[in-house]
């Protein structure tokens, strides 16, 4: 820690955060009081909270009985879970190798993993799509975890490695004196000291997967294949747009995001390593 | 138990080499400690024989076995690293076990080990905790817990007592010593504090640069080493090296003419250096004068910095009390019976 703030400097400090705070947190107060009333009382006065006058369940109601939404929910967590799954275990790997071996083309590997970081995968969307019509994977859930596994990887490598050097020699080499394979000094030791790395690495994966529009409606429009950002739409039409189903709808789908949020931030807690070493 | 048997040990990472062709026999039972600057390639030969580092050229024997090509699980020893390497998710009887349970030992065999290693290094009441709960000194002696359970041929300890403060630094190497006597096995210990090394080694080898500069026991080492580094390397504070000539008999030191110790052999001209430890430098009117620059009392003795002419120091060590103050002038002369002579171009001892 600094030294202690002054007084002011304090209260200024917290006014910053509070005024970015209201910011970012504006938007979704506004979906989920409006999801709350009624498509008049919508329009008529957007801010104002849901109160018994104006109270109305209709979005919600129509979003459980139009469309399979369980069933674009089911696919938006099918495809989230498998693709973090994906992503956590073979960048641990990827970084695992790159941080603990000396091998001939370490650095240039390393390189051209963190290139994807500045290169964004939609540039690619034509090729995968070819790629994904000729391996014959169009509207499967497979194809969206093959692209977010690919694009979660750079970062997830980059920071991993980053974390992983930190990690003891000593303790690895007390491993490998135990008798331990260099898989089970993988997921015995580091992956347990890498926790909080690992969290985070989640988080940043896990959010622009939920959210994504583009490849579910390019790689998978199919019905039985919809997510939740793609079902969502079906309430948004060209002439008309069903704003209560359409807010009810997003509200829903903050939900398993931030439950996951919550769980992959208990994770973050530090001090794991305490007592490892020093 | 087993003696350790090293040929012509080379190391390189690429092409720069880092050990060169070491060869060193470590009986079987001995304590040897491996001392030297950082960077003398004393903890990579240490890994070098765990088999945490590959050998690049040359061989090393545990018993009859050659090593080179086993896996450090395979090659029946244990190791204790500086910063103690505890598994942090385990207990400290998981810790001690962990190893034995590697190698498919029944639960009760296991639980025997550790209640023996417990009992000798006083861990019975912390077993069930982790090590975070643990202090510095307890962690390291749960290290050494997870070595002795395995009851190896050869223990290896990287410089274990760095990270504990000084008084249990002092402590644990007592500790370390009477373990030693009492299980007997062959032990190699690197450290680069020479004190650690003179207390406790039965043989101390001495590196610099990948060489090996001198084997013997300590005492060996601090009467008669074999050249200019080891000569400042061991003892603290270290000895003073003063630059002469030979000349007829004597050593021309400056304006100082001092007798040649007997049975040095060297010829008139030759450079020289004299070495003298600060305990055999005394108070006299004649010898290398000079001005008392700071004196530092330890409690048992007192050190005094002396700068004599050009700008050279002489560190003498006093036991009585001494009343010097800085600026005092002082005339130290050297006990020539216990002085060293160097040659200056080798480095090496020309006194028998």
């Amino acid at each position: 820690m600094s030294a202690r703030l002054s007084p002011g400097r304090a209260i200024a400090a917290h006014a910053a955060l509070l005024t970015y705070t209201a910011i970012a947190l504006f938007p979704v107060f506004v979906i989920v009081i409006n999801s709350f009333k009624s498509r008049r009382a919508i329009f008529a006065d957007p801010l104002a909270l849901p109160l018994p006058g104006n109270f109305d369940l209709v979005g919600y109601q129509t979003v459980m009985t139009r469309g399979d939404f369980f069933l674009y929910f089911q696919n938006s967590m099918i495809v989230t879970v498998a693709s973090l799954f994906c992503v956590l275990l073979f960048g641990a790997m990827a970084a695992f190798a790159l941080s603990e071996y000396r091998f001939r083309g370490n650095m240039l590997l390393g390189l051209y993993l963190a290139l994807g970081i500045m290169i964004p995968i939609r540039l690619g969307t034509v090729a995968i799509l070819e790629m994904m019509v000729a391996s014959g994977l169009v509207n499967t859930l497979t194809a969206l975890v093959l692209v977010y596994t690919a694009q979660g990887l750079p970062l997830a490598i980059f920071i991993l490695a980053e974390f992983m050097r930190s990690v003891s020699d000593d303790l690895k080499n007390a491993g490998r004196i135990d008798g331990l394979s260099e898989y089970a000094i993988f997921f015995t030791l580091v992956l347990p000291l890498v926790r909080p790395a690992m969290a985070t690495v989640a988080v940043f994966t896990m959010i622009p997967i939920w959210n994504d529009l583009w490849f579910p409606l390019i790689l998978a429009p199919a019905e039985e294949v919809k997510t939740i950002t793609l079902g969502s739409q079906v309430f948004i039409g060209q002439f008309v747009t069903d704003w209560n189903a359409v807010l009810a709808a997003l509200s829903l789908a903050i939900v398993p995001v931030l439950v996951m949020y919550l769980i992959f931030s208990r994770q973050l807690i530090r001090g794991i390593t305490a007592g490892a070493v020093k | 138990m087993a003696e350790v048997t090293i040929r012509a040990l080379s190391k390189a990472y690429g092409g720069l080499s880092v050990i060169h062709g070491i060869d060193l026999e470590i009986p079987d039972g001995a304590f040897v400690v491996l001392v030297g600057p950082s960077g003398c390639g004393k903890s990579t030969l240490l890994r070098m024989i765990a088999g945490l580092e590959e050998i690049s050229g040359g061989d090393i024997r545990i018993g009859a076995r050659r090593v080179n090509n086993l896996p450090p699980s395979e090659r029946d020893i244990a190791m204790v690293f500086q910063n103690y390497a505890l598994y942090p998710h385990k207990t400290v009887a998981a810790n001690m076990g962990f190893a034995l349970k590697m190698r498919g030992m029944s639960k009760a065999d296991i639980a025997a080990r550790v209640a023996r290693a417990a009992d000798i290094l006083g861990l019975e009441p912390y077993l069930d905790r982790y090590p975070r709960a643990l202090s510095g000194g307890q962690r390291q002696r749960v290290a050494m817990g997870r070595a002795i359970v395995r009851d190896p041929q050869v223990f290896l300890f990287d410089e274990p007592l760095s990270n504990l403060d000084a008084k249990l630094r002092v402590q644990m190497r007592t500790e370390i010593r009477e373990l030693h006597l009492r299980l007997k096995t062959t032990t190699v210990y690197v450290t680069h504090d020479q004190i650690e090394a003179m207390t406790m080694a039965d043989r101390i080898v001495v590196m610099r640069s990948g060489r090996i500069e001198q084997v013997g026991a300590p005492l060996e080492l601090y009467d008669r080493p074999a050249n200019v580094f080891v000569a400042g390397f061991i003892g603290s504070p270290s000895m003073n090296m003063i630059g002469g000539v030979v000349h007829g008999g004597m050593v021309q030191v400056g304006d100082v003419r001092l007798p040649l110790p007997a049975g040095v052999i060297a010829v008139d001209g030759q450079e020289v250096i004299l070495g003298v430890r600060p305990e055999h430098l005394s108070v006299r009117s004649e010898g290398f004068q000079g001005s008392v620059a700071v004196v530092e009392p330890t409690g048992s003795e007192t050190h005094v910095v002396v700068r004599v002419a050009a700008g050279a120091e002489l560190i003498a060590v006093f036991r009585d009390r001494v009343a010097f103050r800085p600026g005092d002038a002082l005339t130290l002369f050297p006990e020539i019976g216990k002085a060293h002579v160097f040659d200056r171009a080798s480095g090496m001892r020309l006194s028998p």
